[in-house]
């Protein structure tokens, strides 16, 4: 094993994993803080020959980060706050034509223009259900530079393997702040490539009819095969439809292409399970619990939640259930913190949260803790 | 056979457009046009919005994508980007191009991405009921407009001509072979190319408008379809509404945005 020591900024790590997970096509708009990912990516893709465009907005640029998808191109955007809300409609289409795309959102102060510079993690609810009708969303949250360029490389896997966008949901603060990042440079990291149709003599292609794992095989958009692809409510020849039973059918497969796979999605880190007071959180939020606990709060335990969406409610209340106290901390009015309160209906959960574009430093969170009524 | 048949799915006929409705006759001559210049079935990719108009992508073997309303364009940008060997051609309707989808539009022209956009223009949305468009001529009728339209319309080649097109031509239904032409140079040619082609929508803007029949709807595009030349001889209140036709813009000193970037590649990578 040859590993490889860097000291990167949270946009480059974010870069590098991209790249490594063999990036194709970006297409963004300039938005503070993410516009450092556009900006490195538009040099390192150019020197590849890959592919960089800017688009003239937000809409244009998830657009055609799912023209280059459906093309057979790993593609990915990078915006934050007002661009991730015009992203939206492109996420939703994105869902139902089952183009793999990931999009990062470095997330700001909102609502709306808000805190264009500031931390913040107001966006879990948007990344979830901000666009329309019932859709699966898979969401990752990194808590350092280190993970950023970790799960940067797991986004393309998921989005190649489930055929869905995956949300890097990160913050201000982790893509603008500059860490230890170790790669190991002895080997490639393990990549999924999506699979191409088999087509059998005389056997007509279907686009959405070959499944595995309620996961089409789809041709390329350019191979030929004769592929059409529609927002619409679709059969399996990819042809438009209003009927029922179509549409029942697709909603559901698309959710459940997600859901059975819950455990294979869903990854949590815990430090001090059997604590008493255990928290749950996610991102930069959780490394002011981390910084506590490594000084010697041995009381304090953290659920650190690195997949926001979707949930697996065992692994979270396999440890929740069996501490006293149990507190969700995260960088807005408990958005996450509903959630919780879901999954453990027979527990008090609290919520420790700040707003206004500040991180919780530990000693506030140590007097926060000490405020809080049974 | 009827020529440009091929191309279509049989099993997804009849089309959803009205008695009446000019779409089959652009779908079919952009048909046409493709089998006479001998186009591959792999060598083509439709891409369409959301409209009546746009659901002429999903009538064709074609590699095709039906997207969202107004976006067809930064689709087709990325997939020509992707795919540069294959000809990308955009089936959209006057609201989806210039309204919803005008930001795109513009910036495609600018780039002059190497796409082709054929806009059915029936002056009116057509699937959502009858509503005014950019392209509704003033004083003209929609449901959201009773009283008669009173903004000003965008002329449509002129938008495109100083966002920087390379070739735009503008035609009718009713002028069958002059839509083949256009279409034929608009396919084989480098560069982002638009071609207007004036349609009727007897159903919405005809009932609206007191002139339901699609054959006198076809016939007053003679009237309201003028040549450069006899423009230049009315003055701007005998122009009105109408709309000067044919290649009006056609440059071919530019380069396109792939030619372009392929010398920039040259640039930073050698050759």
């Amino acid at each position: 094993m040859s590993i490889q020591k860097e000291i990167l900024q949270g946009a480059q790590a974010c870069v590098k994993g991209a790249m490594e997970a063999e990036l194709g096509f970006f297409a963004g708009y300039p938005i503070t803080p993410s516009t450092e990912i556009a900006e490195i990516l538009s040099t390192e893709l150019t020197k590849e020959g890959k592919i960089f465009i800017q688009m003239e907005d937000e809409i244009a640029s998830i657009t055609a980060v799912i023209g280059a998808s459906l093309a057979g191109q790993k593609a990915m955007t990078a915006t934050s706050g007002p661009g991730f809300s015009l992203m939206q409609e492109g996420l939703g289409y994105a869902c139902i034509v089952e183009a793999p795309l990931v999009l990062v959102n470095v997330q700001r102060g909102g609502p709306s223009t808000g805190l264009p510079t500031k931390v913040a993690q107001g966006d879990i609810m948007q990344s979830r259900w901000g666009t329309h009708g019932d859709h699966p969303m898979i969401v990752l949250s990194p808590d350092s530079v280190q993970e950023l360029y970790e799960l940067t490389i797991r986004a393309f896997n998921l989005a190649e393997q489930y055929r869905n966008p995956v949300i890097i949901l990160t913050e201000e603060t982790i893509s603008h702040m500059r860490e230890k990042v170790l790669i190991d440079t002895s080997k490639k990291p393990h990549l999924i490539k999506r699979a191409k149709p088999e087509l059998r003599t005389g056997e007509t292609y279907l686009p959405y009819g070959k499944l595995v794992d309620d996961v089409p095989i789809i041709g390329n958009i350019g191979d030929g095969y004769g592929t059409s692809i529609t927002g619409l409510v679709h059969m399996e020849n990819g042809f438009q439809s209003a009927n029922f039973e179509v549409a029942d059918r697709l909603i559901r497969r698309l959710n459940r292409k997600i859901e059975n796979k819950i455990q294979d999605i869903f990854e949590i880190e815990v430090i001090n399970p059997d604590a008493e007071t255990m928290f749950i959180s996610y991102g930069v939020a959780s490394r002011t619990i981390k910084s506590l606990i490594y000084s010697g709060h041995d009381e304090i335990g953290l659920i650190r939640v690195k997949t926001l969406f979707p949930i697996d409610p065992e692994q979270i209340r396999k440890y929740a259930l069996k501490a006293k106290k149990v507190i969700v901390s995260e960088l807005n009015l408990g958005q996450y913190y509903y959630e919780m309160q879901r999954i453990l209906p027979e527990k008090k959960v609290h919520l420790i949260e700040k707003i206004g574009g500040e991180l919780i430093a530990p000693k506030e969170m140590l007097r926060r803790i000490e405020e809080l009524n049974d | 056979m009827i020529k440009g048949e091929k191309f279509f799915h049989p099993d997804r006929l009849p089309t959803i457009w009205c008695p009446g409705c000019g779409n089959g006759i652009i779908l079919h001559a952009a048909m046409e046009t493709l089998e006479e210049l001998n186009v591959a079935q792999s060598d083509t990719i439709c891409i369409s919005g959301i409209g009546c108009s746009s659901r002429s992508a999903t009538y064709t073997k074609f590699d095709e994508v039906h997207t969202l309303h107004g976006r067809a364009i930064p689709f087709a940008t990325a997939i020509k980007l992707c795919r540069p060997d294959k000809k990308v051609i955009i089936f959209t309707g006057d609201g989806d191009s210039s309204a919803i989808g005008g930001n795109h539009l513009i910036h495609a022209a600018r780039r002059n991405i190497d796409i082709t956009v054929i806009v059915f223009n029936n002056n009116i949305y057509g699937m959502t009921g009858g509503q005014v468009s950019p392209l509704t001529p003033s004083l003209k009728k929609g449901t959201t407009a009773r009283f008669g339209n009173f903004e000003t319309p965008f002329d449509m080649v002129k938008l495109v001509e100083g966002a920087g097109a390379t070739y735009v031509a503008r035609t009718g239904t009713f002028y069958y072979k002059k839509m083949k032409q256009y279409m034929k140079k608009a396919f084989t040619r480098k560069g982002f190319s638009l071609i207007e082609v004036l349609s009727q929508c007897p159903i919405y803007f005809g009932r609206l408008n007191k002139n339901p029949d699609p054959y006198d709807m076809m016939l007053a595009q003679k009237d309201i379809l003028i040549s450069k030349q006899k423009a230049e001889q009315l003055s701007k209140e005998e122009i009105g509404n109408r709309l000067i036709m044919g290649e009006l813009v056609e440059n071919n000193d530019q380069l396109s945005y792939l030619e372009r970037r392929e010398q920039l590649l040259k640039e930073v990578r050698g050759s």
